[in-house]
Formats: C-alpha cells, structure tokens, sequence
C-alpha cells in the first residue's frame, strides 16, 4: 500500500534556483540560504526516509498557463514534464518523471470524491516545481523521485480557500491509501513565505505572522485553514498568498504530526524564505 | 459560502500600495499579459527588441497601456490590467531580475530598496489597512 510518511514545504524561489545552477552556493548572499536544507538533503537521502514518490503542490507563474486557461486545481498525468523557459532559456535540471499509474488513480479518485480537477498532460514546468526539487537534492543527473505536479491558482482572483486547500490535502491522502502499491509518499507544499513583489509596498516581510505560521503546522493546525485570504496580503504581502498551498501538504497529514526540521531565513531575493520537514503521525 | 462575494473583493482593494489581480483586473488586462506571454518566444523577443512601437501595433491593446509598456512604468501597467508575473517577461527581456524591476515600483533605488531587504524587509506596520490606517 501507499503511504505518505512525511511533508515538506519550502520556498520556491528563483533565486534559489540561479544559485544552484551557477554554483554560488559557497557565495556569502547565499551561504545561509542552502546551509538551511543541509538537514533535509542527508535524511531525505537515508533509505528509510526517502520517497518514491513527492506529491507536488506548487503554481504556475504565467509560464504553461496563460490567461486563456486557469485552472483551479490541476494535476499532472503525462510520463514527463519539461522545464520551462521562463524568458532566460531552460533551466539546466533533470526532465521531471511522473508515476503517471499513480496519479491517474489520484486524479481518479479526486474526482469521485468531489474535486473536480484539470487533467493536464502537456505541462513544461517552471521554477515553482523545480526550485523545490534542485534545493533539497541538488545537482544529480536524474531526479530521485518520481513527481506528481499538483497545480493550484494562485494568481488570478478568487483562488481557492485555504479551507478548500486543506481538504484537497485530506483528499489526496485518502486516495494514496487506496493505492496498492508498496510506495513511500512525501506531499510537498511550495511557495511563500512573505514576499510582495508588486507596488510601492513592495519588499514586505512579516518575520512574526510566518514565524507562527510554522509554529502553528504543529501546535495550532486547526487555525491554519481558518486564515482568510485577506489576512495573507495584509500580513505578508500579496504574493504571500502562496502559503495556501502550504496547506495541501499539511491536510494530507494525520494524527501527532512532528517538526523534524525548519528553516526561515531574509532575505532571499524579494522574499523571506521559509522550510520546514514534517513526520507524518499514525 | 462563508463570506459575501462583494465584501471578499471589497476588502482586496483596502491594502495600501497593492493591486490584487481580481477578474476585473485580470479582464482590463488580457491583451496586455497576452503580449508578455508572446515574449517567451526567442524570435517573438528578437523582434520586439528590433521595434518595439512595430511590435505593439499587432496587439488589440490600449494607447494607454502601449505607452505604459514602452515606458515600462511598472505601477501603471498594474492598474492597466498587468500582473507582475506576466511583466516579468517583459523586464527579463530587458535582462532585469525581479529585484531590479521591483524596486522601481517603490519610488526607492534598487540599492535602497536592496539594502532593505538586507536589513530585514519593509514593515507590515502602518501599510494593512487603508482603511484602519495600520
Ligand atoms: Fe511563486
């Protein structure tokens, strides 16, 4: 049977991306910004931790979608998924390989059980599914995991609750429960913390309201779906809306959830960069 | 449904120095983030680069938004129907990165604005509400 064992999220800056790609991660700008997945990238990497398959909650930034077509949710069914170029060329990582018998069985079932996603086939995927993926395992020649790409809009107005999220999550759990066979599950929750990149306004970072974020994936998380939207762009700024996507992740977890890992640090180009590893309860 | 449509989009428009991308922002500005779409395109960037007045005559867009784009005033172009993340390919062909194009929507220098960011960001304080004035 399926599992999921743990849940990640973390930042899905660019930035981190053109640090890994250049080799800048000795540079002092971003010496503090990869020391903090050292942890992550030695005990994702233990046999008995590592996924065989990362669930991954992320959006597209006008990059496979544009505005002729905006899905709420979607999920990625193909074999594989290209990197997109996102007006620089390519960036230089591993294709992105699907358990596509998976994600048609989760897709599937999401469906029956009344989310009614968008099936996506052809996707090149940008720095929202990639920058995740090059900061916790680097620079290998292929992925170490098979990626299911999850989809959530976060971009054009109204986008989803993070109630509607949080559901999503427990969604997605019930339907990795009922596949048979024998695969260690992470869901991963991208994108965040505070970051406005947008207006005079611009440059707005809330240390506190993300610091009790992460507190709260533990020792508050029947608030978290509560958090109306309004109080992400007021507290963390507009593109801090991301964080609901935080919230797929952690609706897919049960029980005595753990903090095995965290990191925040500011800042990371525009925005505050927040990471935190969680151990699935029972 | 836990909140009246009208009051949810209200409340969007009560952030001081923000422009959430609504439906009606996001109608206002089809063709203008269409445009930025077509320059993911290496030829569409080469000939944009060669004339950019040329190029802009192939978009239904209005002479207010073309003259905002060929300004590339970026807080103009949010209130014209813009998204950042569809600009963004407009200040990446310029060879920009979002720090550079951000900063010039906060009235700072991109080393100003820089060294804020270094020093811990801008505030929360006083820019929430429009409103509350907090
Ligand atoms: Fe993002």
């Amino acid at each position: 049977m399926a599992k999921i064992t743990a849940g990640v999220a973390t930042s899905h800056i660019p930035l981190i991306g053109v640090g890994v790609d250049q080799g800048k991660q000795d540079d002092p700008y971003f010496k503090p910004i990869f020391a903090g997945y050292d942890w992550t990238k030695e005990w994702i990497m233990k046999p008995e931790n590592k996924p065989d398959v990362v669930i991954m909650v992320f959006n597209d930034h006008a990059s496979a979608f544009d505005q002729n077509l905006i899905p709420t949710f979607a999920i990625g069914c193909a074999d594989e998924f290209q990197p997109a170029d996102e007006g620089w060329g390519p960036r230089p990582v591993p294709v992105v390989k699907n358990h596509a018998d998976f994600a048609w069985h989760i897709a599937e079932n999401l469906i029956l059980d009344d989310f009614d996603m968008t099936i996506i086939n052809k996707m090149d995927v940008d720095h929202g599914l990639t920058v995740p993926l090059s900061a916790v395992f680097g620079q290998p020649e292929e992925w170490p995991v098979k990626v299911i790409p999850l989809a959530v809009n976060v971009v054009t107005y109204p986008i989803p609750s993070g109630e509607r999220c949080w559901k999503l999550g427990e969604a997605i759990a019930r339907a990795v429960e009922s596949f048979p066979e024998d695969l260690k599950v992470q869901v991963w929750g991208t994108g965040g913390m505070s970051h406005q990149l947008q207006g005079p306004r611009a440059g707005l970072i809330n240390a506190e309201w993300d610091q009790k974020f992460l507190d709260d994936m533990t020792a508050n998380p029947e608030h978290l779906p509560l958090i109306p939207h309004i109080e992400y762009l007021r507290e963390t700024g507009s593109e801090g809306i991301e964080m609901v996507m935080w919230l797929v992740m952690r609706g897919a977890l049960k029980g005595q959830v753990k903090e095995l890992h965290r990191h925040y640090h500011v800042p990371a180009s525009n925005t505050a960069l927040g990471h935190i590893v969680l151990e699935n309860g029972a | 449904m836990p909140q009246k449509v009208a009051e949810y989009f209200e409340e969007l428009e009560d952030i001081p120095g923000t422009r959430v991308f609504t439906a009606k922002r996001a109608r206002k500005g089809y063709w203008l983030n269409q445009f930025c779409m077509s320059l993911m395109k290496h030829e569409n960037r080469e000939r944009w680069r060669a004339d950019e007045r040329a190029y802009l005559e192939d978009w239904p867009m209005t002479d207010e938004q073309k003259e905002a784009l060929l300004a590339r005033d970026y807080n103009r172009l949010l209130d014209l129907g813009g998204n950042v993340y569809y600009l963004a390919k407009v200040f990446s062909t310029d060879g920009l990165s979002f720090v550079d194009a951000v900063s010039t929507m906060t009235g700072m220098s991109v080393d100003d604005y820089k060294k804020m960011m270094m020093a811990g960001g801008r505030s929360p304080k006083g820019v929430r509400s429009i409103k509350e004035g907090n």
